[in-house]
């Protein structure tokens, strides 16, 4: 059994398969770009990106996702340290507060806007929804969704 | 001042959006212990004992704590001190933690705490609070012979006068419920005992100081003897005071007993069970107003249930008894507030900190007012808000800042269209299956602590041999970007760019104690001080190389990375300067402390100075009432607020859009329910916040007067956002539906 983490295979040993998702990506490879901040699935600041598509995971097990290619919030980076076109969106628009709805929220808008470039404001209200957030209000948060769209658009492997 | 065309710009924005933030529970110890608080069923109880042996016994465990293990005080408090860090006579709420589990792993010590065994005989429950003032009723805590936690009273003019004078009274009753700070980031704290016996704490707080005081106090030590790390925090909106240094002395005292470093996290449903509350408020607020509009006189009773424990209750309800008339010149004011103890959730600072209430009385009385004198709800304002040179209910002259009330109610006006749209408002009239509604509220709020508190702020500027710039203040980064705000003033102030600067992580062992960055007090405090300091580094630097420019140092300007003489055009880099004062064995270091200016206070009538300054706030909101539903759609959000000067636009803005999502959840969303004493709704998929499709488009109208009373020329913003858009609502969905709603949140009931 294998599972991908941005972009590396790892192998799953038995004891491992069981653990919870989150503590093994933030314990077992101290990937801490996950929150769990209510344990139930209510908040959306564990998302992160399975095959590419948003998936709330603090309820979730190892085994449930073996086999398949996760994306967290530390994988979206340029390799060469640069930041996502989306995430600079975030850093300009002044999105982030606190910021422990930031990786999540930066996740679920990557996996939006690579099935919708195009996407109304109200879309882009529509597929935060699950992402939960005190500080902004979103509305800069759904500037820097509507801002980093275009990019989406233009480029074949955004 | 900010640059409108730049991109926001904070200081950890990158690593939070690259998830390279080290919050508290992301951070690495070894040898690491975990612990978990124990509750009781109980919301009432005398506590007989706490039987440890099973839990103890148990797996992995290291040591089961309770409070007869506390070494120092197992009481504290900012003002009484009633918190109990384990319970040891009584259970006085659900909340009351009565042991820590402390093993290897948390699974071992979720385990475990299930197996503690609580010896408590239940007691009656008081939960109304005014059955609590009643006398003869169950004491919460019987050695203050009272439930009541305080008293303020105003009492301006002759009552009596002001109500016979008046044409037309109304009066109404307004309640509104607790709320729950649901800060993303649950409390947390991780302990260590260093080698040199100091106590390091990391957690999830925004009063470094007070948790260090409660920390020395529990464990029974000097202040010196316990460092409080400042550590990046997902949020607190005033919600991580009392309850995360409570957090933070557990897992200390766990620390010192175990020897090992322990981690204290807390489950969300712990968090919303034991942390504090907004106040729940009921208010009877009767005014007295001629037919042409003029208020005359305001009588008002406010009654705050403040829960089990004192928290800051005291401190809360004084500003809502100064600002019970909001924005208003009242001659004739009569005003009693409580502040009581029930058995109910605690309750303590929430962003506000007691106006979210009382100005969905006043402003929603305010519109009731001007459609019972058939006039116009702003007409009815104009006649009555303080102008320049106003007296306030409490006696003080505005006289010493731009009183921008006016500016702002007009700017919202502007922007909205107000007049001519509120004209079209149906009120209830007409068969639209929807139907349109706009309302406003505005506000004016006294900045930072006012008489609550002695109010100071430490900052450090400490240039570095190659030029490079640290600083530190005694503010705290809640996540609101107060250090960003500091670098940017800074910057501003020694005419560098902010690229040179870093903020220092702030440790209780190195800046003085400046108080909890509460109250909108960050910018303005902090910022104070920070300018202050820089003023001081300027004129040393200056001291240090006029000589050489053959000028004086008074004579010299600092901007673009220069040290400039005007009148002769010389000039060198501050870089060069920095080497200079390193060669003359001068250091280019300096403190600056800003005083709060004084304020004075009567409590006995409730007249004075109450605060230094004043911030002036405006609020409306357009929504549609579905009449089959009662579904409220919101369609738009207007706010303009004076804010001094402006330090960083996209931050400001980000408050003014955080404050006004708050707003929005206290008006439609929000409602901590709490049956005989329990919380039912501890969790987010219950306790409903404000989520991006519930959310209007948000405009923010930044107003610029620079405020003499600070250093920085800058005043407050996080409250004042959060303190308008109840009564707007309430104001807009009258407008709609014709019906007026005295109780948040408001639900609207479907026709037929």
């Amino acid at each position: 059994m294998t599972i991908t983490v941005n972009g590396t295979v790892r192998e799953l040993t038995p004891d491992v398969l069981q653990k919870r998702l989150v503590e093994y990506l933030r314990e077992d490879l101290d990937l801490t770009g996950t929150k769990n901040a209510c344990d139930i699935g209510a908040c959306g600041a564990c998302t992160l990106l399975i095959d590419d598509l948003p998936l709330k995971i603090c309820t979730k097990r190892v085994h449930e996702v073996a086999g398949k290619r996760i994306t967290t919030i530390e994988g979206l980076a340029r390799n060469d340290g640069t930041l996502h076109p989306l995430q600079q969106a975030f850093v300009d628009h002044g999105a982030i507060q606190c910021g422990f709805c930031t990786p999540g929220m930066v996740l679920t808008a990557h996996a939006f806007l690579l099935k919708h470039p195009t996407p109304t404001r109200s879309e882009i209200r529509r597929a935060i929804y699950g992402n939960l957030c005190r500080c902004t209000g979103y509305q800069q948060i759904v500037d820097a969704i509507a801002a980093a769209a275009p990019y989406y658009a233009t480029h074949s492997q955004p | 001042m900010a640059d409108l065309n730049k991109p926001a710009w904070r200081n950890d924005a990158f690593a939070k959006v690259t998830g390279r933030t080290r919050y508290t529970d992301d951070l690495k110890f070894p040898n690491l212990l975990h612990a978990v608080p124990v509750y009781s069923e109980h919301v009432h109880a005398t506590l007989r004992g706490v039987d440890t042996r099973a839990a103890a016994a148990s797996e992995g465990v290291v040591r089961v704590i309770t409070a007869r293990d506390v070494p120092g005080t197992n009481r504290f408090g900012q003002i009484v001190q009633d918190f109990r860090v384990f319970a040891d006579d009584r259970i006085r709420h659900n909340g009351d933690v009565v042991a820590l589990v402390v093993a290897q792993t948390r699974d071992q010590a979720l385990r475990a705490a299930e197996m503690v065994r609580v010896d408590a005989i239940p007691l009656p429950s008081v939960l109304d609070p005014e059955e609590a003032m009643k006398p003869g009723a169950m004491l919460v805590h019987e050695e203050f012979g009272t439930n009541i936690i305080n008293t303020h009273r105003i009492r301006r003019g002759d009552i009596e006068e002001g109500f016979r004078v008046s044409e037309v009274i109304v009066e109404h009753e307004f309640a509104t419920p607790w709320v729950e700070h649901a800060y993303m980031e649950p409390e947390v704290a991780v302990c260590q005992v260093r080698s040199d016996g100091v106590m390091e704490v990391y957690g999830s707080m925004q009063h470094p100081f007070s948790t260090r005081r409660f920390v020395s106090a529990v464990l029974g030590v000097p202040l010196a003897d316990v460092e409080v790390i400042g550590t990046p925090m997902g949020g607190g909106f005033g919600g991580k005071d009392d309850t995360a240094a409570i957090v933070c002395a557990r897992a200390a005292l766990a620390a010192r007993l175990t020897g090992r470093p322990v981690k204290l996290m807390y489950r969300r449903d712990w968090s919303i069970r034991e942390s504090y509350k907004r106040h729940p408020y009921r208010v009877k607020y009767k005014m007295g107003l001629t037919r042409a509009g003029r208020i005359k006189a305001v009588h008002c009773t406010i009654i705050a249930d403040g829960g089990a424990y004192c928290s800051v209750t005291p401190w809360v309800t004084w500003r809502s008894t100064v600002q019970c008339c909001g924005p208003y010149e009242v001659p004739h004011v009569h005003c009693d507030t409580f502040g009581v103890y029930t058995n109910n959730p605690v309750t303590g600072a929430m962003r506000g900190f007691g106006s979210p209430q009382v100005n969905f009385v006043v402003e929603s009385m305010i519109d009731i007012a001007a459609q019972r004198l058939n006039m116009s709800a702003i007409e009815l304002r104009r006649i009555n808000m303080v102008r320049q040179g106003s007296v306030t209910i409490t006696g003080q002259k505005l006289d010493n800042h731009t009183v921008a009330m006016e500016q702002v109610l007009d700017a919202v006006l502007r922007e909205t269209d107000f007049e001519n749209k509120v004209r079209t408002c149906p009120r209830g009239a007409g068969h639209e299956e929807e139907q349109y509604g706009i309302g406003l509220a505005m506000s004016y709020r006294g900045v930072s602590l006012g008489a609550e508190g002695v109010d100071f702020c430490a900052a450090m500027i400490n240039v570095q041999a190659d030029g490079s710039i640290l600083i530190e203040t005694g503010i705290h980064e809640n996540g609101q970007g107060a250090e960003s705000a500091m670098m940017l003033i800074a910057a501003r102030e020694l005419g560098v760019a902010v690229e040179r600067i870093r903020y220092r992580r702030s440790s209780t062992s190195v800046i003085p104690d400046s108080g909890t960055t509460v109250a909108s007090r960050g910018t303005i405090m902090g910022g104070g001080a920070v300018t202050l300091a820089a003023q001081d580094l300027k004129q040393k630097i200056a001291e240090a190389v006029a000589p050489a420019m053959d000028c004086l140092p008074g004579e010299l300007e600092f901007r673009d990375e220069q040290i400039v003489h005007p009148p002769s055009g010389r000039s060198t880099s501050f870089d060069k300067a920095i080497q200079e004062m390193f060669s003359q064995k001068r250091f280019p270091h300096a403190f600056g402390v800003f005083k709060a200016p004084t304020v004075t206070w009567d409590e006995h009538d409730g007249q004075g100075k109450a605060y230094f300054t004043w911030v002036y706030g405006c609020q409306a909101i357009e929504l549609m009432v579905n009449r089959k539903t009662g579904k409220v759609r919101l369609l738009n959000a207007v706010a303009a607020h004076d804010v001094g000067s402006a330090v960083n636009r996209a931050m400001l803005e980000g408050q003014f859009y955080g404050g006004m999502a708050m707003g929005i959840g206290y008006a439609l969303h929000e409602d901590l329910e709490v049956v005989d004493g329990r919380i039912q709704n501890a969790n987010l998929n219950a306790y409903r916040i404000p989520r991006a499709m519930d959310m209007p488009e948000m405009k923010a109208i930044i107003i610029e007067n620079p405020d003499p009373e600070s250093p920085s020329a800058a005043k407050s913003i996080g409250e004042p956002t959060n303190e308008l858009m109840a009564p707007a609502i309430a104001n807009a969905i009258f407008n709609a539906s014709g019906k007026r709603h005295f109780h948040l949140p408001i639900r609207c009931v479907p026709e037929g």
